[in-house]
């Protein structure tokens, strides 16, 4: 069955189309927040080990300076100091990812102007494919998009795989989020640049830039700039969520299901998102860290809504009243409506992967009564993966989590929550599928 | 959770947290709106007589699911309009001349053992309206195949004589009533009567506009039709479950047409007649008793439309739909074990 595909706008079959209420912020050019006067830096941002502290309390950094290195031979990559300041503590700091984390505070110097330190000059065409991915290392760059899977290691996979083409993941398909929009639209020489590096990283010949079909400024934009042998090219997909999960991306480009667990890269694929692309070709010729990232700063409430440009490890507490927030009750979300995390403190610190921050006052939504399920099979015909959510939702009910996963490919669900979305009865069918994963995880341990 | 709390109170879910879709009780009460323009026209053709049992099932469904959720101290589900749909449908199977105490019993039953017993909205196995109608199908057999003509001269002052017939009562036989109201020769036989016992085939066009004898809901079909349409447009009901029953039923039909075009009618006949439309559309699509996956879903239609013409064609009775309905309801949960959607990119 290959329906979607014969009207000539790419895309994967099921999925959902999402308000998109990205009106607020797509229009607002980057700008910078105000600096707060102290960021909480956790040495784990990424996923893999925690990078080591090689700073002491008291001592003063410069911005970008690196204050803490990857865990040697483990998956890990290197922080930076994102303000210039003074190392306050280094203590366990509460984190949007969950448990306490090891986190270095710096308090910013009131005076500075905050002028990030370069590192030696290089050229990535002088560089062999091991350097370049050495020197992203160096970086501490991790996937932007939310994954923080550290680059360095996803790069590295190519020197076991043939790759020939690198797909830069500009879909954004969450609703709400604008950041990916933004850096793609201001940032066309660094958004390319990385390509380049990126390509030459894994020997890809080519590059796809991969958009949905409500950015079409960015194909119009870039156009101009692409290289003229036609290696790198901007595809446009249809906008639907959850296109930029990578199984769906693949197949809305290249018609291709590939199983949940296989990598990209067995396709000959590397597939990175657009953000992760700009800092590279933004940091990696000066060897800088990176330190900051575009935000979306959206949701109820905001006197000022829009794509700014913060420092990593700046609290909620800061950004939300450098943006005027002006609610009393809220839900904070790092990331989209669909699959962001909620935050319990004002206080938790964004993180390299948040590419937003949502604060939605939902109040009414939250006393919708649950209704038993009435089977109507919508979540059937939305889930992407084609699970079947209605029977799982009733086994998870029935506590019968290990069947959910023998016989219902309960650890095939990437839980993108477009069950959840399309229930009349409101059952909270993704939510009990993470409780299932979760209780499966723990009687395995077991 | 709505304890004062001297700090912020800062509620936690996980994602996702927007949801975008109707609310079961919005889906129900938009069925009931598709719907009313077919009991409008009912009683429009059958006159007071139908409007009053309609008002007595659907009185009697609601009542009964009021008094099992009292009885379990339960809150009311009455506000999900599921009940009323299930009253409604019932009332429209019913002849229109249908003593209106059975039509009661008929609702009690459909609710109770239909529905409550398997654990009330979302849980029942059966159509509970068909199982209201296939109790008193087999408890009354006289009252539930007497047939009245369509516009009675008087049909709206006046009850048909059996509608009131006192419960535990011989009804009042209507034959006598009918031929006085009658325009012409009226002989009490549905269409699919005709067909089956004298040979005589009904023109396609009386049915497809309704004005043949039969219950007081399934006559016209194409009034269904375009009923239908509006919840499938809202994205309320699934398409592919009438399509399909009709595909059944069109695919059957016409292998027995093509055996013998002198003693077996056009599928087109079948499609149209007796009650089947109404099974289609507002019947078969009920979401709780069909399955949910993609394949599941079409051949529990094509068992309908197939099991509605056999029922038709060669056993003891004129109609099909109701037992063809029910017996796919049982055999939905099996079907959904054979069908189970393919993963994405297969497993791992």
């Amino acid at each position: 069955m290959n329906l979607p595909r014969l009207f000539n706008r790419k895309t994967f079959p099921h999925g959902i189309h999402p308000p998109q209420y990205k009106e607020e912020t797509r229009d607002k050019p980057t700008r910078r927040l105000a600096f707060p006067d102290q960021v909480i830096l956790p040495l784990l941002q990424n996923i893999g080990a925690p990078a080591i502290a090689m700073v002491r309390k008291g001592q003063m950094v410069e911005r970008g300076e690196l204050i803490a290195v990857a865990a040697p031979d483990k998956l890990s990559v290197p922080l930076h100091a994102t303000v210039e300041g003074t190392i306050r503590d280094i203590t366990l700091m509460s984190t949007a990812m969950g448990p306490k984390t090891r986190s270095i505070i710096i308090d910013t110097l009131p005076s500075s102007p905050q002028i990030p330190v370069s590192g030696k000059r290089q050229d990535y065409r002088q560089m062999s494919r091991a350097e370049i991915i050495a020197a992203i290392r160096d970086i501490g760059m991790v996937g932007l998009g939310g994954a923080e899977f550290p680059t360095y290691a996803k790069l590295a996979t190519s020197l076991d795989y043939d790759i020939h083409t690198v797909i830069a993941n500009g879909c954004e398909c969450e609703p709400f989020i604008t950041t990916d929009f933004r850096v793609m639209l201001e940032n066309i020489k660094n958004l390319l640049l990385g390509m380049r590096i990126v390509m030459k990283a894994v020997a890809a010949d080519k590059g796809i830039i991969a958009i949905e079909d409500n950015k079409l400024e960015v194909q119009a934009a870039l156009q101009p700039h692409l290289p003229e042998d036609g290696s790198i090219s901007v595809e446009v997909l249809q906008t639907k969520y959850p296109q930029g999960a990578e199984q769906m991306l693949i197949y809305a480009l290249l018609g291709v299901a590939i199983p949940k667990g296989q990598l990209p890269a067995t396709l000959g694929l590397e597939i990175i998102n657009v953000a992760t692309v700009a800092e590279i070709g933004a940091l990696l010729p000066n060897s800088q860290g990176f330190i900051e990232r575009t935000v979306t700063i959206t949701g109820d409430d905001l006197e000022k809504p829009g794509n700014y440009r913060i420092p990593i490890g700046t609290s909620l507490q800061h950004i939300l009243g450098e943006t005027g927030f002006t609610g009393a009750e809220a839900e904070l979300i790092l990331g989209g409506p669909m699959m962001g995390q909620p935050v319990a403190f004002l206080d938790t610190p964004i993180h390299k992967g948040t590419g937003a921050v949502l604060v939605l006052d939902q109040r009414a939504a939250k006393n919708r009564d649950v209704y038993p399920c009435i089977k109507c099979a919508m979540c059937v015909e939305v889930c992407p993966i084609h699970l079947n959510p209605s029977t799982l939702g009733l086994l998870a009910y029935k506590h019968r989590y290990q069947e959910m996963q023998d016989q219902y490919h309960l650890n095939n669900c990437f839980e993108c929550g477009s069950c959840s979305f399309v229930c009349p009865s409101n059952i909270p069918l993704v939510q009990l599928f993470r409780v299932a994963k979760a209780m499966n995880r723990e009687r395995k341990v077991q | 959770m709505a304890k004062h709390h001297p700090h912020p109170v800062v509620d936690l879910r996980t994602s996702p947290y927007i949801r975008r879709a109707p609310s079961v009780d919005q889906i129900m009460r938009n069925v009931v709106y598709a719907l009313l323009p077919v009991c409008a026209f009912s009683v429009y053709l059958f006159g007071i007589s139908a409007l009053a049992l309609m008002l007595v099932t659907t009185l009697s469904c609601l009542l009964s699911e009021q008094f099992f959720c009292w009885m379990a101290k339960k809150k009311s589900t009455l506000p999900d309009f599921s009940a009323v749909i299930t009253g409604l449908l019932l009332a429209l199977t019913l002849p229109p001349g249908f003593p209106l105490w059975m039509g009661a019993i008929a609702g009690i039953v459909g609710i109770s053992l239909g529905k409550i017993l398997f654990g009330g909205i979302g849980c029942n196995v059966f159509n509970p309206a068909l199982v209201g109608r296939a109790f008193v199908q087999a408890a009354f057999p006289v009252a539930i195949s007497t047939w009245t003509p369509t516009f009675a001269a008087n049909r709206f002052s006046e009850f048909i004589p059996s509608t009131l017939a006192l419960p535990f009562m011989t009804p009042a036989a209507t034959a006598e009533w009918s031929k006085t109201v009658a325009i012409d020769g009226f002989t009490g036989a549905t269409p699919l009567a005709l067909m089956k016992f004298e040979g005589v085939m009904v023109r396609t066009s009386d049915l497809f506009f309704g004005t043949t004898a039969g219950s007081a809901g399934e006559t016209s079909a194409l009034l269904i039709l375009l009923c239908g349409t509006y919840p499938v447009a809202r994205n309320m009901m699934d398409w592919r479950l009438p399509a399909s029953v009709i595909l059944g039923t069109a695919i059957c039909a016409e292998f027995f047409y093509l055996l013998d075009p002198a003693s077996y009618p056009t599928p087109l006949f079948m499609i149209l007649s007796g009650g089947l439309m109404l099974g289609a559309v507002f019947m078969a699509s009920d979401m709780v008793a069909s399955p949910v996956t993609p394949w599941g879903i079409v051949l529990y239609g094509l068992i309908i439309g197939l099991l509605t013409v056999l029922i038709r064609l060669f056993g003891g009775l004129t109609e099909g739909v109701m037992y063809a309905i029910l017996f796919a309801n049982a055999a939905s949960p099996l079907l959904e074990t054979f069908t189970q959607p393919k993963v994405f990119g297969g497993d791992k």
